[in-house]
């Protein structure tokens, strides 16, 4: 592999942004037929790179060589046309046109004028088949999973015979077997000779597909290595800059016997076609966690406690008194807090700077019309600002400046300003770094030591073992056991029922 | 099931025709002489310049946008056929083609805005609105009546489809507008980057599809097709006057909603904003046979159908959300 000339190489790049140094000095380089892992954390340059290279931005300093050429990339359009192409996070498609126009959009095929529809829904078929993906391909993207808008979007790269694939953590919203199709898909298209970028924050992930890696830090190049070189810890310990024994030293005094009054207690509760019939206890005190594969119900469960969708069937206790959640805001007065999983879409208000977001839920629960001077509003964001270590440590600053880390701890001061005696977090590390991992995961151990209750719902057993006492596993819409959490038997026992039991 | 959401995004084409026809029968139940050819040909050269004007409006809307400028570029182009043609004394054919540039280039002024300073294209178009009508009335306060040979033939001919059924000239200038737009709204890049803007614009913007190229062509043609309508206007009324088609634009955003576009953006056919009109039309109609009914029965009438379709939408929307 080595002795072949590198298909794309990036020597020296500086990109700056106002009053931020997105990189500098950064370099990759790719071979044809491999698969190049770029590693770093949130806010390390990872995405300002992928933009740069296929022309979202321009670049201020350094060179792009891409197949022995100097290259100056000045669109995404540009970057497609050499062959250059991204699927990013967020599937950037449109979901309102069928399967076959998401691939060929903006090169379609074309005869007089006139789009040949037919003939482009027959070669969609065929490109599809390459991913061993058999669709109808005329229907509305809407309608098909996240998993298969990653297989189209992967797709219309390969329309374009991209010679360039860069996958921005194209895992995130997938489950187990999803992910092993599009393992198995990269692997193909690798034999084939592409040359793979791919961002992930899933080190098992990576470690399983990719044969060299790339690491930034904080808009800077570390290093570039080869996977069999650089064990885990060690590509940890590069991504953050510190040797990792942080995630280790959580680990809490489990109160197994915990017990008298529960403070939330659901029996029989359920909601059709969402989640069946389950009880669940909450104790003062107690994390609890919630694990299942994705789309076993984890979230729908979470939602009937916070009166997000209401319950079809049985009760629920607060403290000892039946009560029935009919609308979030009555939860809220209950005193349960929700910091939902999608925080893109439920959770930050962009616009607003972190004091402002922090604030909203405290407003909410004093009434619209009370006014929260600011003098205590300041108070409340530097306070909790300090607490959670928000980075930047600015309360005026606009939450959409931040990383993705911060944003959530932000969404965690806005509900824990509200002093809640349940605290719901729905995958509140998803999609953030390992430091801000830790960091939130600390939190929750010493909440709980506070007298907090936490339902906490993660798709990273990993994580759910380290901090819960109790953990309820949920199968198919369906909560199929609770597990103490005791000792190393636990993982075992938990993937046993999450994968179906025996 | 899946089939099943396809035909979600079609049920408001759908239930628009089943509509259309429900009230024609009802019409011709009704009233004696509803039923004829004529009176459905009728619903055409009426509206003819509804028309046309919903056609522009359509990709707005697809687009994810509103123009709510149509209405006075109607009343202005009017005004400039009317002073070019009686006070100037221009030949029609100097007079046509700058009547037609009045609207296309307040569109492309607008699309400009709104792509490169990224401004609400319900801001923009205002603006456009109030700047259309009052460049009208300093043309003149009064209105100008027409009385030249070529206005007269384009408002005067009948084209005969025997029967003693006619069209005039301006429901075949709709017509090709018509099949025009129908044709670059499915087979024309341009066509399909209009429905992709409206799914998406990031997604658009970084699937590498020409945004700001689209995005000011949409307004353009809006804007053309509204001068288009206001010299098909000009040939209805003979006229040219600042208060012309006032309010018009709303009446063209509701045909076209009627017609299944979703104010969304995103979804939505040229043909259905055609239905569209036409059910406002034969709601006019059936009002003028009553003979009793003011004629604000009709605003009532499509108040009420606005509200039927926009909460049809919203459950469609809600139905097809995957999760």
């Amino acid at each position: 592999m080595k002795e072949q000339a590198p298909r794309l190489v990036m020597e020296g790049i500086d990109k700056e942004f106002p009053g931020v140094k997105a990189l500098s000095n950064v370099n990759l380089t790719l071979y044809p037929g491999e698969v190049h892992a770029l590693m770093g954390e949130n806010g390390a340059g990872k995405s300002t790179l992928i933009k740069v290279l296929t022309g979202v931005y321009t670049i201020d300093k350094g060179t792009v060589t891409y197949e022995g050429k100097d290259i100056h990339v000045k669109s995404p359009h540009d970057a497609q046309d050499m062959g250059i192409t991204t699927v990013y996070q967020e599937v950037n498609l449109c979901t309102n046109l069928s399967v076959t126009e998401n691939i060929f959009i903006g090169r379609e095929i074309m005869k007089n004028g006139r789009i040949k529809w037919k003939e482009m829904n027959k070669r969609a078929v065929e490109l599809l088949k390459r991913l061993n993906l058999d669709i109808d391909v005329t229907k509305l993207l809407s309608s098909y999973s996240v998993a298969i808008q990653q297989m189209v979007a992967i797709a219309r790269s390969l329309n374009v015979s991209a010679k360039v694939l860069i996958l921005d953590e194209p895992t995130s919203s997938l489950d187990r077997d999803e992910v092993k199709q599009l393992f198995a898909v990269i692997n193909k298209l690798k034999s084939e000779g592409m040359a793979i970028v791919f961002v992930s924050h899933f080190l098992e992930q990576v470690y399983e597909i990719s044969d060299r890696i790339t690491v930034l830090r904080n808009g800077e190049w570390v290093g570039e290595y080869a996977i069999e070189d650089l064990p885990r810890l060690e590509l940890v310990g590069k991504m953050i800059g510190k040797e990792l024994n942080e995630m280790s030293s959580i680990s809490k005094e489990r109160k197994s016997s915990v017990k008298g009054e529960a403070i939330l207690h659901a029996q029989n509760l359920s909601k059709k076609g969402r989640i069946e019939p389950y009880d669940l206890e909450l104790h003062k005190g107690e994390i609890v966690g919630l694990a299942g594969l994705l789309g076993s119900g984890r979230t729908e469960l979470a939602r009937l406690l916070f009166g997000a969708d209401k319950a079809d069937t049985g009760e629920l206790k607060i403290s000892g008194n039946k009560k029935v959640l009919k609308t979030p805001k009555q939860a809220i007065a209950n005193r349960i807090a929700f910091c939902s999983e999608d925080r893109k879409a439920e959770g930050i208000i962009p616009e607003l700077t972190i004091r402002e977001n922090m604030i909203l839920a405290m407003q909410g629960m004093y009434g619209w019309f009370k006014y929260i001077s600011k003098k205590r509003q300041m108070e409340i964001a530097d306070e909790y600002t300090k607490l959670l270590n928000i980075n930047p440590p600015n309360p005026e600053q606009l939450i959409k400046n931040l990383s993705g880390g911060n944003q959530q701890k932000v969404m965690l001061a806005r509900w824990l300003i509200t002093n809640p005696e349940v605290l719901i977090l729905d995958e509140p590390t998803r999609g953030i770094d390992i430091g801000a991992k830790t960091e939130i995961m600390k939190l929750m151990v010493k909440l709980s030591g506070e007298g907090m209750s936490i339902l906490f719902i993660s798709g990273e057993l990993e994580e759910i073992l380290r901090t819960c006492d109790r953990i309820a596993v949920l199968r198919d819409r369906k909560k199929v056991s609770e597990i103490v959490n005791k000792d190393h038997q636990t993982q075992h026992e938990v993937m046993t029922e999450m994968a179906g039991g025996v | 099931m899946k089939k099943l959401s396809l035909d979600y995004k079609q049920l408001p084409l759908i239930a628009t025709m089943s509509l259309f026809i429900v009230m024609f029968a009802i019409g011709s139940m009704r009233y004696t002489g509803f039923l004829s050819t004529q009176v459905f040909l009728n619903l055409f050269v009426d509206n003819a310049f509804l028309i046309i004007l919903a056609v522009g409006m359509t990709f707005v809307i697809i687009s994810g946008g509103i123009d709510l400028s149509v209405g006075s570029v109607i009343a202005l182009t009017s005004m400039v056929a009317a002073s070019l043609t009686m006070n100037a004394g221009l030949s029609p054919w100097i007079v046509i083609p700058i009547s037609l540039s009045v609207g296309t280039i307040i569109g492309l002024g607008q699309g400009y805005l709104i792509h490169y300073y990224n401004l609400q294209p319900f801001i923009v178009t205002l603006a456009g609105m109030f700047l259309a009508r009052g460049l009208s009335y300093l043309i003149s306060v009064e209105s100008i009546a027409i009385s030249s040979p070529f206005f007269d033939y384009m408002a005067g001919t009948r084209i005969p489809l025997g029967g003693g059924n006619f069209i005039s000239i301006s429901v075949v200038i709709a017509l090709i507008v018509v099949l025009f737009a129908v044709y670059v709204s499915l087979f024309t890049k341009f066509g399909r980057n209009v429905y992709a803007l409206g799914g998406s614009e990031q997604s658009a913007l970084l699937m590498g599809l020409p945004v700001a190229r689209t995005k000011i062509l949409i307004y353009t043609f809006s804007g053309f097709c509204a001068s288009l309508a206001g010299l098909v206007f000009t040939f209805y009324m003979l006229s040219g006057y600042a208060l012309h088609a006032n309010g018009m634009e709303l009446d063209t955003i509701a045909a076209v909603v009627i017609g299944g576009t979703l104010l969304t953006g995103g979804a939505g056919y040229v043909a259905g904003s055609v239905v569209g009109v036409l059910i406002t039309g034969i709601i006019q109609t059936m009002i003028v046979f009553e003979g009793t009914l003011s004629a604000w029965w009709t605003k009532i009438a499509i108040g009420v159908l606005l509200f039927f379709f926009i909460v049809l939408q919203r459950v469609i929307v809600l139905r097809t959300k995957p999760k």
